[in-house]
């Protein structure tokens, strides 16, 4: 394996070094020369040159026959039998693949007494819902599921195989993935099917500063976990219902060194932070604990979320679960309203996807201005409270206007 | 208890962080040092001796980066470090972690949750996989430890989750498990002294076509900045007008 710099085709022309992460390429003498203890192979530079000039060579040989593997497989995660969103949304653009791949799209639904769950997918364009359903399954065991979904795509074979970005996908399919010596993608934002008839990924990597595309082109299957709200719910089939398949479940494969013993609900919480379409957040503008009231008031009647930057949980006025930002939760609403928030690069990364943009600040140079579509220079304190009248009021005439 | 902290660092932070700092620690890696060191100081206050060992795959620099490890509490510290290696998806990354944390058969590996590079999160509970040990993601608080039985709460989207494991252990640690202390004067100094371990593939018997860009079943194809964001329109004037203006706007996206 190694990194080469063809000299008939380089020119000089730098687009490889601005590409370097890791700052091993200088041009000398009008030619890319790259410092082989500064690069790690990670092919940004190949990607970047214009002229071809740059090639990492690998040989690399598939070990098994790829087309034994058809379909697309999609993990229908879910919890006391209530489907979580995001497979919605696999299911939209898993159907999507399936087409282009000209093969079957099928869901995988693990758990206990899950039916109503699976009668539910079984409504939308799937082809088929396969079950699992043991006692053991319950409630989620990284080292059950990782276990059975191994077996399961052993046995199966899927071309294509997603899951949600949820901390469930995120900690369970790595593991999957390290059975099958297979590819995993995270947090993918992109899904398509290239001319070469392989699952093209897109995801964002360095906090959303670089888009990288990642190909797994020698193993099966072909895996990803895919962020929230990027992909748009699948609509209902027209006609008909999705074949259910009942899995028979191997106990041998239930062993587990974990035990669950409770779920801690987040009290006074009524909307999850990555699930939401709307997240109101507050930052060090916003004072102290007490301030966050005026945050929530507003969040109550937008039924949004509540959000915070790192200063405010830091300071202790909310708790972590709540931080949006590179140490926090990365989040991609519709709407996003930042409310005291100066809008470091650090918070930035967790929010600058947002479909719509909305700032509060009292600094007119905060640099979180130059991000949201709509800046409001001005005291929170003044303007969101002005603002919940206004909602409230506006409410009130168009329910009197209905009668 | 040896227990083991991954303290993953890649050069490449450096784009992220923009503010002229060279290499860092990834922050979440502070985090789940900071809780190794916690729970050897408890281990040892209830008369059971323990260490702490911060390893790091990275290029031979990043040795500066576990003598900073050193100086907040870690006892020893192993660089991976080979060429050969360069170019790992996570696949491999926690392959070639795992194959060295193997050495120590510790009870407890601690990871930060993600990188802030790739942010993947998937190198922690990879390693368990590898190793073949119990594993918690997200882990907020570790709140008993007793024999070979530890009792840790997650963070999920709407809650915490509490599960026991069976040690050994792979658990990845998210910002709320504690805040991590500054380095000690008596820390710098050994530091200073530390002897740093440098292993390579050979070293771990590592087989060349499960390692690096070679092993890697991913391949990164392009890479390109997305377009920057712009600031749209800003507004200034009375608080009365500001939200009527925000509520008419909110009024166009339709969601008051």
């Amino acid at each position: 394996m190694s990194i080469r710099v063809d000299e008939t085709k380089c020119n000089g022309c730098g687009l490889c070094v601005r590409s370097c992460g890791t700052n091993a390429i200088e041009i000398k003498d009008k030619l890319a020369t790259i410092t082989v203890e500064g690069c790690t192979m990670c092919g940004a530079c190949v990607a970047a040159c214009r002229f071809n000039a740059i090639s990492i060579d690998i040989e690399k040989q598939p070990r098994e026959d790829l087309d034994k593997y058809k379909g697309v497989w999609v993990f229908g995660e879910q919890r006391g039998g209530r489907v979580a969103p995001v497979v919605f949304e696999l299911i939209g653009v898993g159907r999507n693949l399936a087409d282009a791949r000209r093969s079957e799209l099928a869901v995988i639904i693990l758990g206990n007494n899950i039916s109503d769950a699976a009668n539910e997918l079984a409504e939308y364009p799937v082809d088929k819902v396969y079950i699992y359903e043991a006692p053991e399954l319950e409630v989620y065991d990284a080292e059950r599921y990782c276990r059975v979904l191994t077996d399961v795509v052993r046995e199966f074979k899927p071309e294509i195989f997603l899951a949600g970005a949820t901390t469930t996908g995120r900690s369970f399919m790595s593991g999957v993935a390290i059975n099958l010596y297979t590819g995993l993608t995270a947090d993918c934002t992109g899904l398509e099917i290239g001319e070469d008839g392989l699952l093209h990924q897109t995801r964002p990597a360095y906090g959303g500063n670089i888009m990288a595309t990642i190909l797994c082109p020698y193993t099966r299957p072909q895996m990803a976990t895919v962020r929230h709200k990027v992909f748009p719910m699948s609509p209902k089939r027209a006609q008909g219902r999705a074949e259910i398949i009942n899995l028979t479940p191997k106990p041998n494969l239930f062993s587990s060194r974990s035990k669950f013993l409770e779920f801690i609900e987040t009290v006074g919480e009524k909307v999850n932070l990555t699930d939401a379409n709307i997240i109101v957040s507050g930052g060090r503008g916003v004072g102290g604990p007490e301030g966050f009231e005026v945050i929530r008031e507003l969040a109550d009647e937008l039924g949004a979320a509540v959000g915070a930057s790192r200063a405010a949980v830091d300071a202790g006025w909310i708790s972590y679960a709540h931080q949006v930002g590179q140490t926090g939760k990365t989040v991609c609403p519709k709407i996003y309203i930042a409310c005291g928030i100066s809008g470091a690069v650090q918070h930035q990364v967790g929010m600058r996807s947002s479909d719509i943009i909305i700032a509060i600040n009292k600094d007119p140079n905060a640099p979180i201005f130059s991000i949201a579509d709509y800046g409001f220079v001005g005291d929170l304190f003044e303007i969101i409270p002005a603002l919940v009248r206004k909602i409230r009021q506006m409410r009130g005439v168009e329910a009197v206007c209905r009668v | 208890m040896p227990a083991t902290t991954e303290v993953k660092i890649d050069p490449e932070t450096k784009t992220l962080v923009r503010e002229g700092i060279e290499n860092q620690i990834n922050p979440f890696d502070l985090y789940a040092l900071e809780e190794a060191v916690r729970t050897k100081e408890k281990m040892e206050a209830a008369g059971e001796p323990s260490t702490v060992i911060a390893i790091c795959k990275g290029a031979p620099h990043a040795e500066e980066q576990l003598r900073e490890a050193i100086s907040l509490g870690a006892d020893e510290a192993v660089l991976l470090t080979d060429r050969r290696m360069a170019g790992a998806d996570t696949w491999c990354t926690s392959y070639e972690l795992a194959a060295a944390i193997k050495r120590f058969e510790p009870d407890i590996v601690f990871c930060g949750m993600q990188a802030i590079d790739g942010d993947t999160g998937q190198v922690g509970p990879g390693i368990a996989v590898h190793l073949n040990y119990a594993q918690a993601a997200y882990v907020a608080e570790i709140i008993s430890i007793e024999g070979k039985k530890m009792v840790v709460k997650r963070l999920i989207e709407d809650g915490y989750e509490v599960v026991e494991l069976r040690l050994p252990a792979v658990l990845t640690v998210v910002k709320e498990i504690n805040e991590p202390r500054t380095p000690s004067l008596r820390g710098k100094m050994a530091a200073k002294k530390a002897q740093i371990t440098v292993w390579n593939a050979d070293d771990l018997n590592l087989p060349e076509d499960k390692i690096g860009l070679l092993g890697s079943p991913t391949q990164v194809v392009k890479v390109m900045t997305p377009p920057c964001r712009s600031g749209g329109d800003k507004y200034e004037g009375e608080p009365a007008e500001l939200a009527d203006k925000l509520y008419d706007v909110l009024k166009c996206l339709e969601v008051v």
